[in-house]
């Protein structure tokens, strides 16, 4: 636990120090935007603007993002299952104190936390997501979010939310003054002396000013992906049951509804992509989230007793890669006993695959017809629907049910006991 | 010259011995703290059962032993003073008769209308959730302080300073693992 709050801070001062270099980059190249030898004018003024933002960040970070995403702070009696899920997650991941809950009044469901530390984080979530979800669903999300502030999460993504957010404005001011400062750039000043150069450096500046929120956002990336699963595999561990945090994250990302407070800059907070991209491919590549449904593929397939090392094991088995996500110094750490093995040696199935099949065994002994969707789920139909076309309940494919031999529907239709 | 270099690998193994030790006391405040927290949920249980069970009275008056066995389950609960295995058997069999509660709360129609009962189930079943948090949160952290002490290097020490290895909160029959369900 301690090992991962370390690593995970040394990764966020790396950041924040990088986030800073792009920032006093584009303050000077929106000085120089401004006019010639203003450059270091716009160092100083990108500094300034840096350790402003860090201040606030750190100071009012978290009710600065409240206040964007348009959140309201309630207590226990608006929403006493609310609370008690957000209690309940606190004890079991040892948090002492209960953050602030906030609930966001808008349809999208979705949810997001933030803070400096433990002692002065806020939960915030949307009135949609819990309209939407279950019980235990609620309380998978809430897992996660617990997790982001455990291991101090929090702090690292406002701050960069916030930075990110005054990286993208100054670019803003930079291209601006580019359009209307060019002209008095060229024509008031001797052109010959020095041209060739300043041509340079003019090139220069509009590459800093057009790229810099995209490289700050590719900074912002380079954990945030990491931090997800993490957060997934943390929040498993608190709740022991990665079903109910699979199933809630399969229905966020199943909804189609978009977060009217969300905004590019503070998009990565929230445990889904509140801003719905129709391009798969390039989301994929660009998104601060790792694809859900593979969060959610890992998660189901963590088997048995949740924990890092199954959380490990079952990350490595569906993305196929063979560095895991995980800090050694946890793995180690969790020296649980073996869990019984009831199969052969060596026998790869989890202890959910195993159930799974007895369960499916049961099924088809009553007729069942099994189709498998092309999202993943496994639909079990009812002999009643043989020959019928039914509707996959998480991707509303349609799919025609396999007509059953009369004499065995007809067996399959005797009531059973 | 050499008397410099041992001097300073004795600052140096000092300075790991301390460290080690910090981490061991760290390891068994935490485990002291998760105690705690499940002592916190447990006497909220008990708070809570006068109310319920005042609040059932009324309605289920076919179910007085139901209601006395809860009763009688709690004030052996609230007295058990004494060692953890005691302590875990009471809770466990006082779990186990809220759950015939309110399996038999099913068949009472008005109950179940009723406000201040359902503000009460939510409370007990999130506390039986709490308790069980932080009976997980607590072996978590008797396997971390066991694992520091019986493990190189910090095994070496632990001895030496009487760190005992803490004892886990262990739930007797597997149903007991499930506390009171609420569908909503």
């Amino acid at each position: 636990m301690f090992e991962l709050i370390r690593a995970n801070q040394q990764r966020s001062a790396f950041l924040v120090a990088g986030m800073a270099l792009v920032l006093l980059t584009l303050g000077y190249a929106v000085g120089e935007a401004l006019g010639a030898g203003v450059g270091p004018l716009g160092l100083f003024g990108g500094l300034v603007i840096w350790v402003v933002m860090s201040l606030t960040a750190y100071f009012q970070g978290g009710r600065l993002l409240l206040a964007i995403s348009r959140a309201r702070q309630i207590d226990k009696t608006d929403h006493p299952i609310l609370f008690n899920v957000v209690e309940e997650m606190c004890v079991a991941s040892g948090t002492p104190r209960v953050p602030d809950i906030w609930i966001i009044d808008d349809d999208a469901p979705n949810a997001f936390a933030t803070g400096r530390d433990a002692d002065h984080a806020s939960v915030a979530v949307t009135s949609g997501l819990l309209k939407l979800l279950t019980r235990d669903e609620l309380q998978g999300v809430i897992a996660h979010e617990i997790a982001h502030v455990r291991n101090r999460d929090v702090l690292y993504m406002t701050m960069v939310t916030v930075m990110l957010g005054s990286i993208v404005l100054l670019a803003d001011i930079g291209r601006r003054s580019l359009f209307y400062g060019s002209r008095s750039r060229t024509g008031g000043r001797d052109s010959r002396r020095g041209g060739q150069a300043e041509a340079i450096l003019l090139i220069v500046v509009v590459l800093v000013i057009l790229f810099a929120p995209l490289i700050a956002r590719l900074i912002y990336l380079a954990v945030s992906r990491k931090r997800e699963y993490l957060a997934d595999a943390c929040g498993a561990l608190y709740s022991r049951y990665p079903e109910g945090l699979a199933s809630a994250l399969e229905k966020l990302a199943g909804s189609t509804k978009k977060l009217q407070s969300a905004t590019t800059a503070t998009a990565a907070l929230y445990i889904v992509n509140p801003l719905r991209v129709t391009a798969r491919g390039l989301a994929d590549l660009t998104s601060t989230h790792p694809p859900t449904s593979q969060r959610v593929r890992i998660l189901r397939s963590m088997g048995g007793s949740p924990g890092f090392s199954t959380y490990e094991q079952a990350f490595k088995r569906v993305t196929g890669r063979a560095v895991g996500v995980i800090p050694l110094v946890e793995l180690a750490a969790e020296r649980r006993p073996a869990p019984p093995r009831t199969a052969g040696i060596g026998d790869p199935r989890t202890l959910l695959d195993r159930t799974r099949e007895a369960t499916d065994l049961l099924w088809h002994l009553q007729h069942y017809a099994f189709i498998a969707c092309s999202c993943g789920t496994n639909l079990k139909v009812p002999p009643a629907f043989a020959g019928k076309k039914i509707e996959c309940p998480h991707c509303s494919r349609m799919h025609a049910v396999p007509a059953v031999p009369a004499a065995e529907a007809d067996e399959a239709r005797t009531p059973v006991e | 010259m050499t008397g410099i270099v041992i001097l300073l690998l004795i600052v140096v193994a000092l300075f790991f011995v301390v460290g080690l030790y910090n981490a061991l006391v760290r390891a068994r405040n935490e485990v002291k703290n998760a105690w705690s927290q499940i002592d916190v949920q447990l006497n909220r249980r008990h708070d809570l059962i006068p109310n319920l069970v005042e609040t059932v009275k009324g309605y289920m008056t076919h179910e007085r032993e139901t209601l006395e066995a809860v009763t009688r389950a709690r004030q052996q609960a609230v007295n058990v003073s004494g060692n953890l295995e005691d302590k875990a058997r009471v809770e466990n069999v006082l779990s186990q008769t809220l759950r015939s509660l309110f399996a038999v709360a099913e068949n009472y129609p008005e109950l179940k209308a009723n406000q201040n009962f359902l503000a009460l189930q939510e409370e007990l079943t999130s506390t039986e959730n709490k308790i069980s948090f932080a009976r997980q949160y607590y072996n978590d952290s008797v396997l971390r302080l066991n694992n520091r002490i019986e493990m190189f290097p910090a095994n070496l020490i632990a001895g030496r300073f009487n760190f005992e290895k803490a004892q886990f909160f262990e739930v007797e029959t597997p149903e007991a693992r499930q506390a009171v369900k609420v569908q909503f």
